[in-house]
């Protein structure tokens, strides 16, 4: 019994250690900055974090499976390109949505059955798509921004529904129906169990390459997702939008304790993981301090959540 | 010759089982000695305690007469002992002599690696065995007798006086084998000893001088090999009696079941036919290596066959992946619980779920609660003790493990169960429940393949017995049909020498 309550004590840890830390922080930035606590920069932090996030969220279900994604970015350019190409040619803000969605959608089958079908390794895959895709939408915009939408358009960057900013009611639906998917359904019990061990699924029976290949799908509609709001909040889709967004997102992903081993992580870790990145930025603008040192802070917070989990898996 | 190696009263316990009981061992200088005895009689655990892989729980090594405490493999490496195992250890993308000189490359002034003499040291200590090989070859490049070679020659750049042979000639074909014996008797003559273990008895008269049988972690045996025969070896290696609990139930045995034909891949297994009835628990008894797990493998669609056909109660059926065995009532309790039963990282409620999720979802969406009663009243029924399904399976014992494992399938309620190994690693007791569990499930009409190296195991609880010998199935027998020694002699493929 004493082990099985010392058992309990140390999942609580691993629970909730990243949202103990997130709490701190928010804590030493509000009496460190009285303008931090107010809701109007708090909607800018969660708003901010929201691109990210919802890339994020789909990357937790490929990393799950104990696979990677480095293709984000990329995807969400070329898919935010390509639905501003589609208004530019008179196409309506419901066309546009739906080809940013299945460009998104695309990207990610590519990479799903190459990573299956093709057996080569998720790293090569998706490092190869960033290329790829990223090159797309360079020829595509012969490196030119495509800018000014109709309002219906940038209703879904820059719009809001009963005060709440529209973006943000995407990231939380997303990680809701995410975490929902996760527990209760088919697919989600696969993509850990996967994660956990591939050769026991598949000799349960389960076609694995079909749920392997749908995580990269789910991955890349959710860069189709974040590649709306970008574009539209923006007004414009730039050649290099979401160049390097992929770090972020997987940092997001290792920081609220997915593990790059598959099989063990939630979305709602990630939600903070997104969330904690953000408001270090922001932190760090309100505090005035050097935005070089941001990207030092963020290195040591990645390092150091993993570091965590690691002594308290010993 | 005098005495280079004693081990005496070396006691190695695992949890739940007492590898190697009060075991003595002798080498002398410049011999081959054998070192035989069934699959699980203590021969590897022996070996590692030698090598130092493991601590004996008590016991006396004594090496060049001075007493030694193996403190890991590096220490006896140092103290001049080899080991050769079955999965040869060389890295395949360094050359072969950067393998064999692995951690002791010899450096130039400037201390860089000095290729130049790794090349030549290489070459002289290959020289005595008149083969050709390039030192700067890559080792993928070169076929497993070669390999074989590379590693007795990394053996003696350490230096060392002692070689451990596990089943060396297992990879090579007939032309390859006789020159390892070569070599093998040209390294006694320059004074090396050698413990040679190997599951070809034939063999041993070609190159051992003394043989050591172990059984059940028992020393039972040494003599020099002129004053033995293959069946007073077998005698020896199978001469216990039969002291565990199976349980016995008769069972009336319905129509066919399953039915394999000329079932055929290369290099595993060759026109394998047989069928199983309902109520029928059938045996597969043979050496590990045999190519049983392969077939079975085959079977459940988990490997591709070059050729073969299935048929489930009469009517062809097509098995080209897991699902399709799986849809066809075929269940697969496999060999290695923990890399391929279980996700152990998971609960016990998400492992016996893993196989029926389709069966409990709608559109994707699982009934949890409906999922849940299914689950804890199977787990009730097998006897799983767990304090709750919600309890991670890498928290239970492996008997438990194992009913979590047959969980999966009951609830799918499969009706051609595959158990591979059933009972490895499981306590006495939780073996009993896992006999019922079997017994049962023949009882209500499920058709049994079980493949077992432990002979008394498979011999008790089958009703039929197939012997497999490299890949082949190289006899049949009813219950009681046959005893252990002949079981043996089929597995060995030496039937017809023997009779």
């Amino acid at each position: 019994m004493t082990k099985n309550n010392s058992l309990n004590v140390t999942d609580i840890l691993k629970a909730y250690g990243i949202l103990i830390a997130f709490v701190m922080v928010v804590i030493i930035m509000g009496i460190l900055s009285p303008s931090f606590l107010r809701w109007a920069n708090i909607f800018n932090v969660v708003r901010q974090s929201s691109i990210i996030g919802i890339m994020a969220v789909g990357v937790t279900f490929v990393i799950l499976t104990g696979g990677i994604d480095l293709s984000v970015g990329s995807i969400l350019s070329v898919a935010g390109m390509f639905a501003a190409g589609t208004l530019q040619n008179g196409g309506s803000a419901v066309l546009a949505v739906i080809v940013g969605l299945a460009v998104g959608i695309a990207c990610g089958l590519f990479n799903g059955i190459l990573v299956t079908l093709g057996r080569i390794t998720p790293f090569v895959v998706t490092l190869g798509m960033m290329s790829i895709a990223r090159g797309i939408t360079l020829i595509y915009s012969n490196g030119y921004p495509i800018s000014g939408f109709e309002p219906a358009f940038r209703f879904i960057g820059g719009g809001a529904i009963l005060g709440m900013p529209f973006p943000i009611i995407v990231f939380i639906a997303s990680v809701a129906i995410a975490s929902f998917v996760l527990k209760y359904t088919r697919l989600g019990r696969y993509t850990y169990a996967i994660g956990g061990n591939e050769e026991t699924v598949k000799l349960s029976g389960i076609n694995t390459n079909f749920y392997k290949a749908a995580v990269y799908v789910i991955s890349g509609a959710m860069a189709g997702v974040s590649a709306l709001i970008l574009t539209s909040r923006l007004n414009s889709a730039g050649p290099t939008a979401g160049l390097t967004y992929e770090l972020d997102v997987i940092a997001s992903v290792v920081i609220g304790g997915t593990s790059l081993n598959g099989g063990r992580g939630s979305v709602w870790g990630t939600l903070v993981g997104a969330l904690l990145i953000a408001i270090i930025n922001n932190g760090m603008n309100l505090l005035g301090i050097s935005p070089y040192f941001q990207q030092l802070v963020k290195g040591i917070i990645i390092i150091s959540a993993v570091l965590i989990d690691r002594l308290r898996e010993q | 010759m005098s005495s280079l190696l004693t081990m005496s009263g070396i006691t190695k316990y695992f949890p739940g089982v007492q590898a190697l009981k009060d075991v003595d061992f002798e080498l002398k200088r410049g011999e081959v000695h054998a070192l035989i005895g069934e699959n699980g009689a203590g021969k590897s655990t022996l070996m590692k305690v030698l090598s130092g892989v493991h601590q004996a729980d008590s016991g006396e090594i004594r090496l060049r007469g001075e007493a030694v405490v193996p403190d890991g493999p590096r220490s006896m490496l140092d103290a001049g002992v080899s080991v050769i195992y079955q999965e040869l250890n060389l890295i395949p993308y360094l050359s072969l002599a950067e393998n064999v000189f692995l951690g002791k490359e010899p450096l130039t002034g400037a201390g860089l690696v000095d290729w130049g003499r790794m090349n030549r040291d290489f070459e002289e200590l290959l020289a005595p065995f008149e083969i050709e090989l390039n030192p700067s070859s890559l080792v993928r490049s070169i076929g497993p007798a070669y390999q074989q070679v590379v590693e007795i020659v990394k053996a003696l750049s350490a230096k060392s006086e002692i070689l451990v042979m596990d089943e060396p000639t297992a990879p090579l074909t007939g032309n390859e084998v006789e020159h390892l014996f070569q070599i093998i008797r040209q390294l006694r003559d320059s004074g090396v000893s050698i413990i040679y273990i190997s599951h070809r008895l034939e063999e041993i008269w070609k190159v051992a001088n003394r043989v050591t049988v172990l059984r059940d972690g028992q020393h039972i045996s040494t003599k020099p090999i002129a004053e033995l025969t293959i069946p007073a070896i077998i005698r020896d290696m199978v001469g216990h009696e039969l002291t565990e609990q199976y349980p016995t139930a008769t069972i009336e045995q319905g129509n066919e079941a399953f039915r394999v034909e000329g079932l055929t891949r290369q290099g595993l297994c060759d026109d394998v036919s047989f069928s199983v009835r309902k109520g029928e628990i059938l045996g597969f008894a043979g050496l590990v290596g045999a190519g049983r797990t392969e077939i079975m493998e085959l079977i459940f669609g988990r490997r591709k066959k070059d050729a073969g056909r299935f048929f489930r109660e009469g009517v062809e059926v097509q098995i080209r992946s897991t699902s399709d065995a799986v849809r066809n009532g075929i269940a697969l309790i496999p060999e290695e619980r923990k890399r391929q039963g279980l996700v152990l990282g998971l609960s016990v409620f998400d492992n016996a779920a893993l196989a029926i999720l389709d069966r409990f979802s709608r559109f994707g969406i699982l009934g949890v609660s409906r999922l849940s009663k299914v689950i804890d009243k199977i787990i009730t029924d097998i006897g799983v003790k767990t304090p709750s399904s919600r309890q991670l399976v890498r928290n239970l014992s492996g008997g438990n493990q194992q009913k979590v494992v047959l969980a999966k399938w009951f609830i799918r309620h499969s009706d051609i169960y595959i158990f591979d190994e059933p009972t490895r690693g499981i306590d006495v007791g939780a073996k009993v429940e896992i006999y019922r569990l079997m017994q049962n499930l023949a009882q209500r009409g499920a058709a049994i393949i079980m493949v077992s190296s432990e002979l008394p195991e498979v011999m008790n609880m089958s009703d039929r017995l197939l012997v497999v010998h490299r890949g082949r199935i190289a006899g049949e027998f009813m219950r009681g049909e046959a005893d252990e020694e002949e079981i043996m002699r089929h597995a060995f493929g030496v039937a017809a020498s023997a009779s």
